[in-house]
């Protein structure tokens, strides 16, 4: 009871802070706004109907991907002034529950980029969903959560590092690739119509089971290295 | 025993460099050529010994990252000697990685045509290979101090994906050639392959074990120096 509530105390602190500012959330919308622009100049969609339902699932999550590592950092960032973390450090409650806190509000965060962009993305690649579009329901939380548990992990393993800027892409990347993966095979299935999406859904749901463990048993040590 | 330990070594290389020799002799010369790929195929005892012990270390990286974070706050000698572990499994991992790889990519030119294809099997194995040099790549950006907790976090995460590379072949259908071991109907071998892949497995382990012992021993000898260095 106790844990839940430091959790929701650090929930709200989080989109309050953010509300205040609305940084993050500018910053990806109109980040990721950029980068459908570039894929759809570059890929030439609405005259290749076919190309582009089959690859339009995995430009919008490289999309997504891209730019919540530009807003994970500054999540954490703004805990460096004042001596914020240290603080945080020194309190008794546990240290899971503030990143559970930030990973929940960050993946609100992105949950609202996606709420806006998906239409537009949708109206720019001039797609039609052929396949099961009620698993989208699934697919999209599933593949969010995988996003910001792991970047809101590793944002705060980088946080102290020489070019932190440099270092979350470069590790981020290669843990979030398997997700990408289940998540692209599964956004094209239902796009195209052509394969189920059971299977990427499956994986993706152990796959975050498995990393949100890991990242809440580990928050400890990683905020308290030194 | 402290005597003992050279000679050791030493003669463990000298059975390890025999088996791999012998191995090698089995692979390329005595072992009938199959049926379907021709020469190509002694490929695969190169290519499958390789892979499936890249995708061993890992595990031993992980015990010293754990190792690390039990020992980290009750024993700090100990934690370094982990640590190290830790460090020399990643480093072996990624050369065995890059050799499953390159022996994997030089099949795939004669049997597929193509060096390369992005089937599920050939990309979680390239995502186990990138893992496992950002691994290193954090050792070399964090903080004095910090590098071994960090690192030993990440190395827990990166064992979450070796799991992934096993069933890869299994979860999806795959250009990769399906399961040759515990794959159901149809799979395994010719009994007449059995002794090359078998001697090439044991001498690819047995060396990649000597490559991380010596390179432990190395590692823990540096932590060790920097922990001195920090205490005076």
């Amino acid at each position: 009871m106790n844990y839940l509530r430091t959790t929701w105390l650090h929930l709200q602190r989080e989109i309050r802070l953010e509300l205040r500012s609305r940084d993050a959330l500018l910053g990806m919308a109109f980040f990721t706004l950029l980068i459908v622009v570039v894929f759809s100049l570059a890929f030439d969609p609405t005259s290749q109907p076919t190309l582009a339902r089959q690859i339009a699932g995995g430009l919008l999550w490289t999309g997504l991907l891209f730019a919540s590592t530009t807003a994970l950092n500054q999540s954490w960032s703004r805990e460096m002034r004042n001596g914020v973390l240290d603080a945080q450090r020194m309190s008794p409650s546990a240290p899971s529950a503030l990143f559970l806190g930030k990973a929940i509000a960050n993946f609100l965060f992105l949950t609202v980029i996606e709420a806006i962009l998906a239409p537009i993305f949708f109206l720019f690649f001039n797609l039609h969903i052929l396949g099961q579009a009620s698993a989208l329901l699934l697919l999209l939380p599933l593949g969010t959560w995988a996003i910001t548990v792991n970047g809101t992990f590793f944002a705060a393993l980088g946080l102290r590092s020489r070019s932190r800027e440099l270092l979350l892409p470069l590790i981020l990347f290669p843990i979030a690739l398997p997700a990408l993966l289940a998540m692209i095979q599964a956004a094209t299935g239902i796009l195209t119509g052509d394969a189920e999406p059971t299977t990427g859904l499956r994986i993706l749901a152990a796959y975050d089971a498995a990393y949100t463990t890991v990242s809440l048993l580990l928050f400890d040590s990683i905020l308290s290295a030194e | 025993m402290q005597a003992l330990k050279k000679p050791l070594a030493i003669l463990y290389l000298l059975a390890t460099i025999g088996v791999l020799i012998y191995g090698f002799r089995l692979a390329l010369f005595i072992v009938p050529e199959d049926a379907l790929q021709g020469e190509i195929s002694r490929a695969f005892y190169y290519h499958v010994p390789n892979a499936i012990i890249a995708l061993c270390f890992p595990y031993v990286n992980l015990a010293g990252a754990l190792g690390y974070l039990f020992f980290r706050t009750k024993d700090t000698a100990k934690a370094a000697a982990w640590d190290a572990l830790a460090l020399a499994a990643a480093e072996v991992t990624v050369v065995f990685c890059s050799i499953g790889l390159v022996t994997g990519s030089l099949w795939g030119r004669v049997a597929w045509g193509i060096w390369w294809t992005w089937d599920e099997r050939l990309t979680t194995f390239l995502i186990l290979w990138l893992l496992y040099v950002s691994y290193l790549l954090l050792r070399r950006f964090a903080q004095p101090g910090q590098t071994s907790t960090l690192s030993s976090v990440l190395s827990v995460f990166a064992a979450v994906d070796v799991p992934i590379v096993y069933f890869s072949i299994r979860w999806w259908r795959t250009q990769h050639p399906s399961p040759v071991f515990g794959g159901g109907d149809g799979s395994g071998m010719d009994p007449s392959m059995k002794p090359a892949f078998y001697w090439n497995l044991l001498g690819w382990f047995l060396w990649g074990c000597f490559v991380i012992g010596f390179r432990y021993v190395s590692a823990r000898r540096e932590r060790l120096a920097e922990l001195q260095e920090e205490i005076l």
